[in-house]
């Protein structure tokens, strides 16, 4: 039974940097938002190498997540596609009529991006383990 | 479509993980072709025939049922 890659250890690698690169992305955003403001008095050119820093760690993670989705199996693969699929819609979906309910005043509050992310984040998770049952 | 894999393997005395490891693909997903809850693409049923130095067609079968 001979083997060209082992999948097991290619997706613990990836899956390593794909947590190293968003933890970098979330870390390089705290600084970018709050540094600014506790750390450096709104230093100009600290705050544009702050934000710089933030963007190549959101590019690292992207590509961090485009080499771990190459590297999944198929079926694997097909539980992804699904979850996405179904967070981008009830993203676009919720993101749309949240803000059509400022709009029509069924809302007080200003709509917040965060919100909108929170509600894709956790569609995406529940959407995954509902994958992964229905293969079981 | 149902197929063979599960009864192959026991031949051999592989483990799923070793199946999985020989068609370079996770060890739940090698759970759920075996389950039939999983159609592989062509290129992997392939890939298990040649693992299993069978025709395809002896690993994999049309269900009927479905039709």
């Amino acid at each position: 039974m001979n083997k060209v890659k082992n999948y097991t250890t290619v997706n613990q690698k990836n899956t390593k940097k794909l947590m190293f690169w968003t933890a970098a992305w979330v870390i390089s955003m705290a600084i970018a938002a709050f540094a600014p403001r506790f750390i450096w008095d709104f230093n100009t050119t600290l705050t544009i190498i702050g934000v710089l820093l933030n963007i190549a760690a959101g590019l690292g993670m992207l590509l961090a997540n485009r080499q771990y989705l190459i590297d999944l199996d198929e079926m694997q693969r097909k539980i992804m596609l699904e979850a996405m699929g179904l967070t981008l819609g009830v993203g676009l979906v919720f993101g749309l009529s949240y803000e059509l309910f400022e709009d029509i005043k069924l809302i007080n509050s200003e709509p917040e991006i965060s919100h909108v992310v929170i509600v894709m984040a956790i569609t995406y998770l529940i959407a995954n383990i509902k994958g992964h049952r229905k293969y079981q | 479509m149902k197929n063979r894999l599960k009864v192959l393997r026991a031949e051999r005395d592989w483990t799923q993980a070793q199946l999985a490891d020989a068609l370079n693909v996770s060890r739940q997903t090698i759970n759920a072709i075996e389950k039939g809850k999983f159609d592989p693409s062509l290129p992997l049923a392939f890939k298990a025939a040649r693992l299993f130095k069978m025709p395809i067609e002896e690993i994999f079968q049309e269900d009927t049922e479905e039709q």
